[in-house]
């Protein structure tokens, strides 16, 4: 098999991830496209670690261990993470990303209530 | 003139490589295998795609068992059968249904939701796009002529991976198992200290400033409603 197929799937996948995380406004969307990014990458280290498997005779198999590690790492990124969400769900009524500004720059008390509200409408318009 | 340039851009490949390839491997006639990647790759991709795009958020959750199970089918094109397992174990099985349950706890709304999309998507996507193009341009330059064999004995059978993981990467693994318990506990931590946290006033609550507006009347009804019966609980 060519190995820029699964290269390119690979890239296009995790590109895919981070027009997700950048454009996505609720919480556990972003952490969905998280997902996706990971399990590119995971695409790659196993497609590269076939194609070395062939070519070298001693092989530590490091791309398949490192895919499972990625996989229980991101099992418990998700449990943090979705532990994370609720909390905050729990303390502030919501899981909107672009809502959650405590810690923003440039922005005082006043401004508080309107950013959000232009944002509201321009995602509506 | 743009004769020549085009002459010159179909010319580039050929000194370098791509017929010693094409002659062992058949550039223009793919194998079975290639093909059912390809296609799978294209449901794969789409699958993901949707799941960004999509306003119902109970069909982004579901469109990513698409797009996760078809790269578990990836794993299998790629002899890697104990990975697209695991994969189909664990994503499939407990992530997306992780996934489902905070939809579910959070309260997403069930339907089309307006404002699932931030109002900076258009940045987003030109982002997206400059970074797919570049990766997919530098991939393609540097393994064109590179090919994977498939044939043989598998490389990621159940027992190669096991052998390769208890002897060579056994602290690692150790290491992992204490991390995950770490995990767990993180997330116990977490919820219990959210309930705990109920009972003193709230710092920065978004009912007490200015932009209540903003956040709908009934989300803030049932953390209201709780106090009381959660203050009981954390005393």
């Amino acid at each position: 098999m060519h190995l820029a197929y699964p290269a390119v799937l690979s890239a296009l996948l995790f590109c895919t991830g981070v027009y997700g995380v950048l454009a996505r406004r609720n919480a556990i969307l972003v952490l969905m496209s998280v997902e996706l990014m990971l399990n590119a990458v995971n695409l790659n280290l196993v497609a590269f670690d076939v194609w070395l498997s062939r070519t070298a005779e001693e092989t530590l198999h490091s791309g398949q261990a490192l895919t499972l590690f990625t996989i229980a790492i991101a099992a418990a990124e998700i449990g943090i993470g979705l532990a994370i969400v609720l909390a905050v769900y729990r303390n502030r009524g919501t899981s909107d990303i672009d809502k959650l500004r405590d810690t923003a720059e440039g922005h005082g008390s006043g401004t508080d209530g309107d950013a959000p509200a232009a944002e509201k409408a321009e995602a509506t318009a | 003139m743009t004769y020549a340039l085009a002459t010159a851009v179909t010319a580039h490949p050929g000194p370098s490589g791509v017929p010693l390839a094409a002659a062992a491997h058949g550039f223009l006639s793919p194998t079975g295998v290639e093909i059912a990647f390809l296609l799978v790759g294209l449901l794969t991709f789409g699958a993901a795609l949707v799941t960004v795009t999509t306003r119902q958020l109970v069909h982004a959750a579901l469109w990513l068992v698409v797009a996760l199970g078809g790269l578990a089918v990836e794993y299998l094109l790629l002899t890697a059968e104990f990975i697209a397992w695991v994969q189909v174990l664990i994503y499939v099985g407990s992530v997306v249904v992780l996934l489902l349950f905070g939809l579910m706890l959070t309260r997403a709304p069930i339907g089309r939701s307006p404002d699932a999309d931030s109002g900076n998507r258009w940045a987003a996507l030109a982002v997206a796009v400059a970074a797919a193009a570049a990766l997919v341009w530098v991939v393609v330059d540097a393994f064109r002529t590179t090919w994977i064999d498939l044939d043989g004995p598998a490389a990621g059978s159940t027992e190669v991976t096991g052998a390769s993981l208890f002897q060579h990467w056994v602290l690692p693994f150790e290491a992992l198992s204490v991390l995950l318990l770490a995990a767990l506990v993180g997330a116990i931590v977490l919820s219990r200290k959210a309930r705990a946290e109920k009972s003193s006033p709230p710092v920065n609550s978004r009912a007490s400033a200015g932009g209540s507006p903003v956040v709908p009347e009934s989300r803030n009804h049932p953390s209201g409603g709780h106090r009381p019966t959660e203050q009981e609980g954390a005393r």
